[in-house]
């Protein structure tokens, strides 16, 4: 027992056994063209939210299988009471609908072909109209903390996100790993500089061979594949060098400060997968850009996201709330609307990790309760799928 | 620790420091603080170096190796002397 294990939140228990945190009625498009009938019917019912992406045509491949994962865990996120899915065409519009109806919970499809956009908004709407009426009476009961699946990814980092943010998140984890929450990592490209140390943190050495193989491949495959120049105006960024970091092994060791010192991953998710293998900390092999990111942890099934930052980055997420924590003084001062958690007193030496930590649990614990964050409030609703390769 | 630190140093072993403060002006005679042990010394500013940023906490040669984190964080690619800016005009990644 540690002073952890009896902390409970409220939230919203599923027909699966999962828990969320929030409590949304989603319309959500296959496909790029089902945009329009999607955001008409959020339009027409209040209190549900459509969901707009780029994607879903003429995809095959892994690639395919990607989009539909994204698009099914989304649906099936806990986070998510009820989903109406609308698609050009029958055969694809059911395949999601199918996916999220293993979750058990409310889920209704339609396609606009042989119908158009007008009938296929009013029947929609009829039946987001129900599932608003029905999820709006669902009540949160007391969960443990245990239950909760909180995802991490840092952004415009600095070197104060590995000084303090990176580390909150890191003291954060091994905190509650232990009392058996899930964790989410990712971000292959910003490991590099530091993947002797990541390959270490795996549970055991098999774990850490398939980690360093699936790093490898995406170096090969992707940054070697593509590279036209030398990478340092990419990786790091420009807003990274602003704020005073050179190098990517600079960057990739501040990064990994967010698993902090005594957490191990104990397997390795395709992008967008769920996890299979129990309780504890996954590595995500997930693109760094950081709505893209975010939204396949959230499909992972991650109900609450902690991001550190240190130059500011704004980023939010459609249904998982994003709790952004930040070192940097400057930032504090200046972009203070998006601050959910400072932890500058770390930089003045006024406030310990160990107390970071704390302050970032006390925040999880209040944003699953319900508080919306800093990104919630300011209508930060970043969805971005990530594509592997061009469509056919 | 009454007095605010101006430098942070991650590791024992590093020989580059993160200014934490706001406009950080040469000649500035520094607190500089080992996060590790949160042991202190003091250290000369050479330059005007903005917050966020790193300063070489010895003399660096052409060739060095970069140290932060007690790990290598690049290549030093020109000499620089105690207490100056070290950044992307004098360091470089040893990966592309």
């Amino acid at each position: 027992m540690s002073k952890y294990s009896n902390m409970t939140f409220m939230g919203y228990r599923r027909e699966n056994g999962r828990v969320g945190v929030r409590n949304h009625v989603v319309i959500l498009p296959l496909d790029d063209i089902s945009n329009a009938a999607c955001e008409a019917v959020a339009n027409n019912i209040k209190g549900t939210m459509a969901i707009p992406h780029a994607y879903g045509r003429l995809q095959f491949g892994e690639d395919l299988d990607l989009h539909f994962r994204t698009i099914i865990g989304t649906g099936a996120n806990p986070n998510v009471a009820a989903v109406v899915v609308i698609g050009i065409e029958p055969g694809w519009t059911q395949r999601v609908v199918d996916g999220i109806a293993k979750t058990g919970k409310p889920v209704w499809g339609i396609s606009i072909e042989q119908k158009g956009d007008l009938e296929t908004i009013r029947q929609a709407s009829w039946k987001a109209k129900e599932y608003v009426h029905w999820a709006s009476e669902l009540q949160r009961e007391e969960c443990n903390i245990s239950e909760l699946w909180v995802s991490t990814k840092c952004g415009e980092s600095d070197t104060t996100t590995g000084l303090g943010s990176c580390p909150t998140v890191g003291n954060m984890y091994d905190k509650l790993l232990p009392e058996g929450i899930y964790g989410f990592f990712g971000e292959t490209s910003e490991i590099t500089g530091a993947e002797h140390i990541c390959q270490k943190r795996a549970i055991n050495e098999e774990v850490g061979e398939r980690w360093y193989k699936m790093w490898k491949a995406y170096q090969d495959e992707v940054i070697f594949a593509h590279q036209t120049d030398d990478l340092s105006d990419s990786q790091p960024t420009k807003g990274n060098i602003e704020g005073g970091l050179t190098t990517i092994e600079e960057k990739a060791l501040g990064n990994l400060e967010k698993i902090g010192r005594t957490s191990q991953y104990i397997d390795i998710l395709g992008p967008a997968e769920a996890p299979q293998s129990g309780k504890g900390l996954y590595f995500m092999d997930s693109s760094s850009a950081a709505a893209e990111c975010v939204t396949l942890m959230a499909a992972g099934g991650a109900v609450i996201h902690t991001f550190p930052t240190g130059q500011g980055n704004v980023i939010g997420n459609p249904i998982v709330p994003v709790i952004k924590i930040t070192a940097n003084p400057r930032t504090v001062r200046t972009m203070a609307e998006h601050v959910d958690v400072d932890v500058s007193g770390i930089l003045r030496r006024e406030m310990t990790i160990d107390q970071a930590g704390d302050e970032l649990i006390d925040m999880i614990r209040r944003t699953a309760n319900g508080r919306h964050t800093a990104a919630e409030a300011l209508g930060h609703r970043e969805f971005s799928m990530t594509k592997l390769y061009r469509s056919a | 620790m009454s007095e605010i630190p101006h430098l942070l140093v991650h590791e024992h072993a590093d020989n580059v420091g993160v200014v934490v403060v706001e406009g950080l002006t040469a000649g500035t005679d520094m607190l500089c603080c080992v996060t590790h042990d949160n042991s202190t010394f003091r250290l000369t500013a050479g330059a005007d170096v903005p917050i966020g940023h790193k300063i070489a906490l010895k003399d660096l040669k052409d060739g060095d190796t970069a140290i932060k984190y007690g790990e290598d964080i690049g290549k030093i690619i020109a000499d620089i002397p105690k207490g100056s800016h070290v950044h992307t005009h004098n360091c470089k990644t040893k990966r592309w």
